[in-house]
């Protein structure tokens, strides 16, 4: 019984995220279009969330423009020309491929490139250490402590 | 070769600089992509008779400052009586836009503490905050007289960002 009401407490923040205003569309596909962008745009107060997720009340007004321009007709594009020309391209949670962001898209291809070549050098030197430390007469040793076993 | 221990340490000293100096950065202060462009035009209900309206183009001609607040933002409470000095001692003209608030109790407020504003336009709906790129208040800009944005300030207006970086620019703007 108490686990029940464990459970149910758990279940009490998703009720309270449901809470975001409800937009009718008249064509699905605009509104497949509306739900990719407030994914896509980021809120200003809470910046670590988008339009989607956040419960400001800049951001509901941020979704009520995007809504608007959208059953107006307006194109994906001039919804995020609009935020952009305000905001900055802060307000895009994909910024855009560009001198000022090269270092945030290539960097961490980068450092994952430095760290394989790291890698390999470290595997490469520690087999050829390997190889060269033993003895032939070791290596027969080696071959009959593995033979002992099997028997 | 003997010192190749020292890597992991410089590496480990490096990365406690950059996230030093990140932390002394403030993420929420967003760089205003407006600044030296032309300021939005609004038309909002005016707070004390929503039968007129308040224009930023009756502003033409002047440099004045444009001030987003709240009666539900606590930095505005904080700042109200510097607007208050601005208005009454350094004579600034200071057009209001009340954002997202509630009539009666931005009026009661300003009856209560004193109104340092020519105008206050009311914004229930974010339009022309948004238009201006405002995503927090207290925000102040100054506008000059061809209307365009030649200033920013988030967050309380102080004394010290007054003098440093507004009442200069201003001076020139007058005589320009």
């Amino acid at each position: 019984m108490k686990r029940l009401g464990w459970i149910l407490a758990l279940l009490i923040p998703l009720v309270v995220m449901a809470r975001v205003e409800v937009y009718q569309f008249d064509d699905p596909a605009k509104e497949a279009r509306y739900k990719r962008l407030i994914e896509e745009l980021r809120c200003l107060v809470c910046q670590n969330q988008n339009l989607a997720d956040s419960n400001a009340e800049l951001a509901e007004d941020m979704r009520r423009i995007t809504y608007e321009m959208i059953s107006r007709g307006e194109s994906d594009e001039q919804v995020i020309t609009f935020m952009v020309q305000r905001y900055g391209e802060f307000v895009l949670y994909r910024p855009p491929f560009q001198t000022s962001t090269v270092m945030l898209w290539v960097g961490p291809f980068v450092i994952l490139g430095a760290a394989v070549l790291v890698l390999l050098t470290i595997i490469r030197r520690r087999t050829k250490e390997q190889a060269a430390s033993l003895t032939a007469e070791e290596h027969a040793r080696a071959r009959q402590l593995l033979d002992d076993q099997k028997t | 070769m003997k010192a190749r221990f020292l890597i992991p340490l410089g590496l480990f000293l490096a990365l406690v600089v950059l996230l030093g100096v990140g932390l002394t950065l403030d993420p929420r202060d967003v760089p205003s992509v407006l600044i030296d462009k032309k300021a939005s035009e609004f038309s909002l209900p005016d707070l004390f008779d929503p039968s007129k309206r308040v224009d930023s183009a009756s502003m033409k001609g002047r440099v004045w400052l444009l001030n987003v607040w709240g009666t539900w933002c606590p930095e505005c409470w904080r700042e109200h009586e510097f607007l208050i000095y601005l208005a009454e001692q350094e004579k600034v003209p200071i057009v209001g836009i009340d954002w997202r608030d509630n009539d009666a109790e931005a009026k009661e407020f300003l009856r209560e503490k004193g109104n340092p504003f020519i105008a206050v336009g009311v914004d229930p709906e974010s339009n022309a905050i948004m238009d201006l790129g405002v995503y927090g208040a207290p925000e102040t800009f100054l506008i000059d007289k061809q209307g365009v944005i030649r200033k920013k300030h988030k967050g309380a207006m102080t004394l010290q960002v007054w003098r440093e970086e507004f009442k200069p620019l201003i001076d020139e703007l007058e005589k320009g």
